[in-house]
């Protein structure tokens, strides 16, 4: 059972690593980006292309798909969330899903409907695992993955706290308008945002593909993992969606313990309960499952 | 219907929304005829236009009126098939328990609004999401249903193919008819009101003492149970239930493409972009993959550069209206009569 739950941990570091793009996007821009899931399937078939056609190992695929993945996220805020979010709450929901189906469908198009996987094209990286003390085996691929999660974690916690530009984007998603009167640009800093955003939901593309298999379809889930595990970790820091995203992996680790197909529906099942609780101990005015605790007003 | 007095005139119909409104009765009759004449693979495609119509209707109430963007309105969908299936397996008539399951999908929305009518915007969004991938899965694990393999509304048979195409027919013409006229009447009363002040503004519609959570609770409730009537009839039509199709965030993308397209928060645009999407699907449909990546393009485009969709810039253009639902000012100058010329309408200001 003990190997369970640290495998459990293990994976809760895939679900921070997709989470925290969305919930930096959310506590910046207040937009919930329903392609999320979607772009990091994008870029884990980028990685799986530049293997299979150009013989890119993933890893080194990075190094081109970051980037790209970097200017999209510059590109979705300047021409599509900029101008939606100027109407109103509801359209960039209404906009971003739009794009999801567009994605989906295009890498299907290209694609075609196999699953595929990266784990051919890092060699024995995928299946290599350390004994630990009392006879438990530990994939290097999970460590590895919860080692960026954390770091991915703490540099994006020093990053705003420690830097001049880091501390722009936190006063643009403080009060947009007010920021801009002390010299900020909001355009520049939510553009920037964006970009680290999908710079995080690349790595978590690779390492979706590295550790199981994608569809062009399989950005829906990741979406809602990803949206799971940052209401569970709440309105913390960003260490909250690291929390998040064990509790998520744990419940649907029990999950399938219970029952051949319990693993999807003990991770709802979690999320819902967290969130009812939630919602019936702090009475009213919930506004702001996502919120980043700096934000108390409003 | 419109008060006389010297200055400002307020307004309810016009000339054109009464021929409008003629209109509709002539088109409701000839549609009950029309299975007469028209082929059973017609038959079959107009059961399924006004199946989106129920779709684009109820999606609209909810998000164009109520201002709740749902991407988990499939949980009804499935629902409304899936307790069709569970009623008639139960002995019920096939006919009845469509409409039994829809009343039960109603019903169990009344207990689920209470927990995500507290959700705001993107996170009741998702969280639809999450309700209706749940619900999935849950109703994979009935034995009835055998996982993905599915089912069938098997008791349907007994009726012999022709008889069974046009009752499903009558039925998904007056469950759209009933469900649209409930859904005028709705916003012409005072909860019209309460539901316009919504959509503008919820916190002040909230100042003035305005229900909002009732509101939206009712909508809410309603949203679900014509959906639901809308995946029961989907379900006479194809016969077979395979969970993956009617849980399918497809579904939603449809509304969202019809409500986007039509008009978001216009009565008449949901109806006009059920249309539009029923003319595309016959056009394109068969190009598979490019009709889908078309559809999210369009719904893209059109919540970027066009978002008040095609009726709500008709609407805005040319002061048109043939379904009112609120009132409008007219400035004295201009409201002599009932006809309204582009440059009068312009003046009055009111939506919907």
């Amino acid at each position: 059972m003990s190997n369970q739950i640290i495998q459990g941990i293990l994976l809760g570091g895939y679900y921070a690593l997709i989470a925290c793009g969305l919930s930096f996007m959310f506590s910046v821009m207040r937009i919930i980006n329903l392609a999320h899931g979607s772009l990091a399937v994008f870029a884990a078939f980028a990685l799986w292309w530049l293997a299979s056609r150009f013989h890119i190992p993933p890893f080194v695929g990075l190094l081109i798909v970051l980037p790209l993945m970097a200017a999209i996220g510059w590109a979705l805020q300047r021409f599509l969330l900029e101008r939606s979010a100027r109407g109103g709450a509801l359209l960039p929901i209404l906009t971003t899903f739009g794009l999801a189906i567009v994605i989906d469908n295009m890498l299907f198009e290209q694609f075609g409907a196999d699953t595929r996987s990266l784990a051919p094209y890092i060699g024995s990286l995928s299946y290599d695992s350390w004994e630990w003390p009392g006879s438990i085996y530990v994939g290097k691929l999970a460590v590895i993955m919860f080692a960026t999660a954390v770091i991915l974690l703490g540099g994006l916690q020093l990053f705003l706290t420690r830097t001049r530009l880091g501390r722009s984007i936190r006063a643009t998603s403080e009060d947009p308008d007010t920021a801009g009167l002390v010299g900020v640009d909001a355009r520049r800093a939510n553009a920037i945002a964006a970009s680290i955003a999908m710079v995080t939901v690349g790595l978590a593309g690779a390492f979706l593909g590295m550790r199981a298999t994608f569809d062009p379809y399989a950005g829906a889930p990741q979406l809602l993992f990803a949206f799971e595990a940052a209401v569970i970790g709440g309105a913390g820091s960003l260490w909250g969606t690291l929390v998040g995203g064990i509790v998520l992996a744990l419940a649907q680790t029990l999950g399938a313990q219970v029952h051949p197909q319990g693993f999807l529906i003990g991770g709802h099942a979690v999320f819902l309960v967290v969130l009812f609780v939630r919602l019936s101990t702090s009475g009213l005015g919930l506004r702001g499952l996502l919120r980043l605790p700096s934000r108390s007003a409003s | 219907m419109s008060t006389v007095s010297s200055s400002p005139v307020i307004e309810r119909g016009t000339a054109t929304s009464r021929i409008a409104a003629i209109a509709v009765a002539v088109i409701i009759a000839l549609l009950a005829i029309a299975p007469q004449f028209l082929s059973a693979g017609a038959v079959d495609r107009m059961t399924a236009l006004f199946i989106y119509v129920i779709l684009a209707a109820m999606w609209n109430a909810l998000a164009g009126f109520g201002g709740l963007v749902s991407v988990g309105q499939q949980v009804f969908f499935g629902l409304g098939a899936y307790f069709a299936i569970r009623l008639a397996d139960a002995g019920l008539n096939p006919f009845a328990s469509l409409f039994v399951s829809a009343i039960v999908v109603g019903v169990l929305s009344w207990p689920l609004s209470l927990f995500m009518l507290r959700l705001r915007n993107g996170e009741f969004a998702i969280g639809m999401w999450v309700i209706a991938a749940l619900t999935h899965l849950l109703v994979n694990l009935d034995r009835l249903v055998q996982g993905e393999t599915g089912t069938s509304l098997i008791s349907l048979n007994v009726y012999d193919a022709g008889t069974r195409r046009v009752a499903i027919y009558w039925l998904a013409l007056a469950s759209m008819t009933a469900l649209l006229a409930t859904l005028f009447g709705l916003l012409r009363g005072s909860t019209g009101a309460a539901i316009r002040a919504i959509r503008d503004n919820e916190d002040a519609a909230a100042s003035v003492g305005v229900r909002v959570t009732g509101t939206k609770r009712l909508l809410f409730v309603l949203a679900a149970f014509g959906i639901g009537v809308a995946g029961a009839l989907w379900l006479a039509t194809s016969i077979t239930f395979q969970p993956k199709t009617y849980f399918n965030v497809q579904w939603t993308a449809y509304m969202i493409f019809m409500v986007l397209v039509g008009g978001i928060g216009t009565f008449e645009g949901a109806i006009l972009g059920a249309l539009v999407f029923f003319l595309i699907e016959t056009w394109f449909g068969g190009t598979g993959v490019w009709y889908l990546v078309g559809l999210g393009a369009t719904a893209v485009l059109f919540s970027l550069f066009l978002p008040r969709g095609l009726w709500g810039t008709i609407e805005e253009r040319f002061g048109l209206r043939l379904l009112p639902v609120g009132y409008r000012v007219r400035l004295p100058a201009t409201a002599v009569d009932g006809d309204a010329t582009p440059q009068q309408s312009t003046i009055s200001r009111e939506k919907a």
